[in-house]
Order: structure tokens, then sequence, then C-alpha cells
């Protein structure tokens, strides 16, 4: 599968009386935006706000963050089963607006608080603090069930994402990244003799609210299993994971942008051999963990042949059992691993960093840091997204010091960050 | 350039006073160096000399280590010490401790440098690490001369103001304290190079070791469970409208106990859970689904367990951190016990 992803650098969003690009700045003509995404009736109403970044200003209630792509050529369409029909991606050509990000927001119940700073100390730790965002703030239809509220908003934020993303169809990239991989078997000899690495991914599928969606529909059922990287870049897996700490999920931007896939494709023939990613689910019983632990590691070690695995998570507590279940299995099976972790450390960090330390064979973590440890975000002149803060009672707009938990991604799990922790 | 004053503290065994036979020798103050000071004024050379060691026993020391520390610390301060070198106490179980706790009061009331050394598994280790400088040693006296070269480096560099490096630099047990900084490279890219290490069998580093949590043995089974008194401990935070007691839906240091008794069952709208970390409606909607007074009750009328306790206890397990989990679970077990509770439903989430 070969996949040029053509990237278009866009340096500023302004509202204008039609969507289009021009000199790397995007224009967006909010009452079309506006028409498209309230024919779904569960959303009351919605405002567009734009974010940008180096400002004083703060995102809260944040639930995901998607990056705009479409495809220009190929088959399918971006976010295959979700606003794209579901077929096959992966290959041909799309268009990526880097620089941009939608926003989701939106009011849920019991659903925790999530920041997004766009300056100070906070927006060192994640991307789409960089970037110049556009935010949705919906008003759920009076009585909406929780679930439904997500659904709605999340349509919303994808539906966004693809609409920016069309304005750059016929537009001549800036870069032109180029990602091919090829059948294991048809791999030349040298690369095939290199370190094989693969690399398996789970997914946090439990329950409403906490569920990612993979071609459409949520991994609560899906046996572990194997994609193609590039069907990542064109959407296959979005984020719908609102109700968990926000730092210990995967944000969309993240599943399209995934680090260890990049690193793995751009050492891919000179001192590796990229023999594959499978997702494999955090299921909430233990007899489907062991299930799926089993599957991934001979899908790793006899299907694709990997001398090594890199693992990553979603999520704390459930996840650090599969984390374990994946790791031993691989290591039994003489696949070597390593395992990246973020550490729940407690405030002073001290605390285990891991719930579950059942392998013996678990020995090399990358760390993503302590979600625990407290960071002070400063005072901020605007706030997006509401007028009060999920379970505090401070202003929003105040000075804060909140536990980096509550950004989101920030200790990315899938590795988007240089936040580790050293040992004192 | 001044000498630094020094001072020693030992056991009565370095100290040559004698064995086990006499560790229960009250502290006691010696000119010089004694013993393994020999080895330590030799690590300091020119720069400084060993004024006076302070001896105590292992038996006297572990007994009350509060009185010990504070008559050590007065026999030290007439020496006007600019250093204080406890140990390195190596393996010896009371031996560590004692040159933590010395380390620790010095520390605190004279306000110099103190530093100790001890092996990894002393268990004042696991005691002092976080307040005290522990240089890692082996764990026998045959790490003598290393051990001082190592504290005395570290003793010198904290006199001079420079601060410690990392664990691995300065020789020292971690103290297990992790903190947030910025790495050069994404977790990424710093993943793929240390898995290709440990792929090609060379040396590698993990930024992260898997924590040791203590293998707790279970209790023996019920005997007669028809005669048991059996109490549910509820872990998801189950509590009464308006969490009187104050539980915290995550990392809990507060639990509750509630009254059960002359209840069949438990009703929507009795208990509800606070609990950060699951879906709750289920257990709202019916709280015997976490706290099953309904089917213990049946089971009491079919005779095949004794009696339900009139309490069950609950707390929130959500990212409760292992030392807030045991003193809790110390204390409820205490009070179970002291109710002649005989087997306890410990109902997790």
């Amino acid at each position: 599968m070969k996949l040029e992803l053509g990237v278009c650098l866009i340096k500023d969003i302004q509202f204008g009386k039609t969507t289009r690009i021009s000199d790397h700045a995007l224009f967006v003509n909010k009452e079309e935006l506006l028409t498209l995404l309230l024919g779904d009736r569960r959303l009351e109403s919605l405002e567009l706000e734009i974010a940008r970044p180096n400002q004083k200003e703060r995102i809260i209630h944040v639930l995901d963050v998607i990056e705009p792509r479409v495809k220009v050529n190929g088959p399918g369409e971006i976010f295959p089963g979700m606003v794209g029909k579901r077929g096959r991606v992966g290959e041909g050509r799309t268009h990526v607006l880097r620089g941009v990000t939608v926003v989701e927001t939106g009011q849920i119940p019991a659903v925790p608080e999530a920041l997004l700073d766009m300056s100070g100390p906070a927006a060192e730790l994640v991307p789409y603090a960089r970037t110049c965002n556009l935010v949705l703030v919906p008003q759920f239809a009076d009585g909406l069930e929780r679930v439904e509220c997500a659904h709605a908003i999340k349509m919303a934020g994808l539906k966004a994402a693809a609409y920016l993303a069309e304005a750059s169809r016929n537009l001549q990239p800036d870069q032109l990244e180029i990602y091919d991989l090829v059948p294991l078997p048809d791999l030349a000899d040298e690369v095939k003799g290199l370190p094989r690495i693969a690399y398996i991914y789970q997914l946090q599928s439990q329950a409403d609210l906490c569920e990612p969606f993979v071609y459409g529909d949520n991994a609560r059922k899906l046996l572990s299993t194997l994609l193609h990287p590039n069907e990542l870049m064109d959407g296959a897996i979005v984020s719908g994971n609102y109700e968990m700490p926000p730092c210990f999920k995967n944000v969309t931007y993240t599943h399209q942008n995934n680090p260890v896939v990049h690193t793995l494709y751009r050492r891919h023939g000179r001192d590796l051999c990229f023999v594959g990613v499978i997702v494999a689910n955090e299921h909430p019983t233990l007899h489907e963990k062991e299930r799926s632990a089993v599957m991934a590691a001979k899908l790793a070690r006899d299907i694709l042949g990997a001398d090594g695995v890199i693992i990553t998570k979603e999520g704390g507590g459930h996840a650090d059992t599969d984390l374990m279940l994946n790791c031993q299995r691989c290591e039994e099976v003489g696949a070597k691993t390593i395992l990246v972790v973020d550490e729940p450390a407690g405030p002073d960090g001290t605390a285990p960093p891991l719930s579950d330390a059942s392998s013996d064979r678990a020995d090399a973590f990358v760390s993503t840091g302590n979600s625990n440890e407290l960071i002070e975000l400063p005072a901020v002149e605007r706030v997006i997204g509401g007028k009060t803060l999920a379970g505090m009672s401070d202003p929003p707009e105040a000075a804060l010091t909140v536990p980096v938990m509550m950004i989101p991604s920030a200790t990315s799990q899938v590795g988007f960050t240089r936040l580790t922790t050293v040992e004192l | 350039m001044e000498k630094l004053r020094v001072v020693h503290f030992l056991n009565q065994f370095f100290g040559g006073i004698g064995g086990e036979e006499m560790a229960h020798v009250a502290p006691q103050a010696r000119e010089g160096p004694i013993g393994p000071g020999t080895a330590l004024q030799a690590a300091l050379g020119e720069r400084g000399q060993v004024v006076g060691t302070v001896i105590c026993g292992d038996n006297y020391f572990a007994k009350d280590m509060d009185k010990a520390a504070q008559e050590v610390l007065r026999l030290i301060e007439p020496y006007r010490p600019d250093l204080l070198i406890a140990g390195p106490a190596f393996n010896a179980g009371r031996y560590g401790p004692a040159c933590g706790k010395v380390c620790h009061m010095v520390r605190e009331q004279l306000g110099i440098p103190a530093v100790t050394g001890m092996y990894e598994e002393n268990p004042g280790a696991e005691l002092f690490r976080r307040t005290v400088y522990l240089v890692k040693t082996a764990a026998s006296a045959k790490g003598m001369p290393e051990a001082m070269t190592t504290m005395i480096q570290l003793a010198l560099k904290l006199h001079a103001g420079e601060p410690p490096g990392a664990p691995e630099e300065e020789g020292l047990i971690p103290r297990g304290v992790k903190k947030n900084r910025l790495a050069e490279h994404l977790a990424s890219e710093r993943a793929v190079d240390l898995l290709l290490k440990k792929i090609k069998g060379e040396p590698y580093r993990s930024e992260m070791h898997l924590p040791k949590f203590e293998k707790v043995p279970p209790a023996p089974p019920v005997q007669e469970l028809s005669k048991a008194l059996i109490a549910i401990v509820v872990e998801g935070g189950l509590v009464p409208p308006g969490n009187p007691d104050g539980i915290e839906s995550a990392r809990a240091t507060r639990y509750a106990k509630y009254p059960i008794a002359g209840k069949d069952a438990l009703m929507q709208g009795d208990f509800a859970p606070i609990s950060g970390g699951f879906e709750k409606a289920f257990g709202a909607q019916n709280p015997n689904r976490m706290c099953p007074v309904d089917v213990l009750r049946e089971l009491e009328k079919e005779k095949r367990v004794g009696k339900l306790y009139d309490y069950f206890y609950t707390t929130t397990g959500f990212a409760t951190s292992l030392a807030s989990a045991t003193k809790m679970g110390k204390a409820i077990a205490k009070e179970l016990t002291e109710a002649d509770v005989g087997a306890v439903l410990l109902v997790s989430t």
C-alpha cells in the first residue's frame, strides 16, 4: 500500500465569505459549516470559535482533537465508517491541513474536565497547543442521553475536519510525504534481514463514552487484528474516549499522526524492518484479555515474524493488565518487548507507576511522564467552551494548579510527547 | 584550607566494643577514628579529620530510635562537626535504620550534611531513602573501601553546596521520587532505540522499573461458613446521598462504615457509587450489585452463612495510593477483627 500525504501548511484560520485556502491561511464560511453540522438534531445549537497559538486562551471541556484530512486520490474517504463511506483506505493521496485542528468540546455529565491552554507551560506538552484550532462548542438537545451527546459531537467534529480539509483538494501541497510499505514477502532481502519490529497498539473500548472507533465501530468485540499503518493516516481509528482521565486517552490527532508508526516508517530499511501494526482491544473481562494477548503475540511472532514488539496502551488500571499480558505472551514466544507507559506516580512522585506488575519479563520501559504531577497554569484572557469548570469551583480563566492529567494526551500513551520522568 | 571536622557514627561491632552480646550498650563517644574510621580518614585525606566517633549498640538503638538518636546527637554536637558519616551498614538490619535515623536527625537539628551507606535491601533503605542520602553498598563489609570513597565524595559535594546528580551518578540508592522533565526526543523514538538494543543483546537502560508489590499470602479458608459472621467491604465508593463522610472519588484517604442491620436488601437511593473509575449508573440503580445485601440475607435464611455483619465498609479504590490503601486496609481489618467478623466479601470494581 502506498500513500502520499500532501501536507498543506496552514498558518492561520479566519472566518470569511467562502471556505478556501489562500496564502497559507484557511478561511471558513461559518454559516455553511454550521448548516452542515446542525443537520444533526441532537445538537440544539453550536458555536464555532478560533483559538490561536501563543494567545492567552484556554479551551475547556475538551473532548477530542482532530487533524483535517481529505482523500484527493485513491479509494475510499477519510474517517471510513464514520463520516466517510466504509471502504478501503490507506493508498493514493491524502491532503493534510498541517497547523490546523478541530477541537471538540462539550459539557457531558460525569466527563472529567480537560483543559487546553494555547500558551504557557501546558502548551509545551501537546502539539495542538501550537496549531490554529477551530473549536466546536455544542449545546445538546434537551434531555439527550449521554451516549447520544457523545456520538453527536463526535460526528460533528469529524464532519468539520473533513469539511475544512476539502478546501485543500485542488491545492498544490507544500510537502509530499510518501508512505510505502509492501507486503512482507515482497520486501527486499536486505530489509528482511534487519531487526523486525511489530507494533501492538492497545485500544480502550470498554463502555459508552470510552470507545475508539475502528472503521466505524467500537472495538468492544474486536479480536486482535492487523492494520496497515497507512490506514491510520486516513482516519481508520478515531477517538470516542471521553469519559477517561484526559491525559490517558489517545486523541484522534495522535491516532492520525501515530508517532510509533512514523518512527518505524522512517527507520524502515535503515536499521529495522517494520513488519506491521496489530490492534488489540483492552477488554473488560479477564478471559477476553487473555485471548486478545495470545492472538496479538501470535500475530506478531508467528505471522509477522517480529524479533521485537513495541506495545502502547490507552488508559490505566485495566490497561496495565493488558500491557502485562501482551508483554508476557510476546516474550514467551521469543519476541522482545518494549512498553511505553505514563506513570501516575502521585503528586509527590512516589507512588507505584503501574497497577499491574505481574509480568516478570517486563523489563524495558519508556516513560511518558507523571500524570499526577502538578502544573501551574497562568491566568488567561479568554476561555472557550464554557463558563464553569467541571468539578472545580475556580473560575476557568484563573491561574490554576492542576495535575498534568487534565491536559488531553499530555502524557501521550502512544508516545507523542517528550515528557518523561527522572528518578531522584 | 581548613580541614573539615568529621564525626563518625558506628554500632557496637564496628566500634570495637563487642558482638551481639554487647548490642545493648548505650551511646558513647571516643576521640578520633575507630575501626572503619581509619578507612574513612584515608578517604578524607587532607581535606578532613575524623575528630570523634559515636558508638551505639544495635539493640539499644532499635528499642527506642527517637530517644537513642537524641542521645547520639548530644554526643555529636560538642565536636562541632562539618560532616557526619554513619556506617556504612551494609546489610545489617538494625544498624541500617540506626544510621538512617542518625543522619536524618543530624541534618534536621544540626543542619550539616550527613551521609550513610547500606545495601539496597537493608530495611533502613526503605525507611530512609526519601529523606537521607544513602550510598548503595555491597551486602558485606568487603565493600568498605569503595563505600567510604563514594560516601566521602558525596559528603564533600554536599558541603560545597553542590546539588547531587542522578542516583546512578552519585552511587545512591534511588529515592524513588519521580519528577517530570522534557527529554530531547519523542518517546516513540526512544522506544525504538531501546528495543533495538534489547534485540541485539546490547546493554539497555529502562526508563522505568516495575513496582514490587508485596505478595500477601491469602488467609486460610473459613472453617464453618454456616457459623461465620460475614462483612462486606466495597471498593467502589458506595455512599449515602450527599456523601456525608466526604470519601474521595479518586485517590481516597478516607473510608466509612454504614449500617445495614434489619435491611433485607438495599434500595435505590439508599446508597450510590462515587468512584471515578467506572460507569456508575448500574450501581446507583441497584446498590445490591455492589454490596449484595439481598443475596447475603437469602444465604442467612438458608443457613449457608452464619450472619451478615450490621455494617458494610467502603472506600474508593480508584487511583488510590498503595500507602493509603494499606493504611485503610489495616484499620478496617482491625475493626472487623474486634467485631469477630470471620470472613470478608471484598467487592472490587
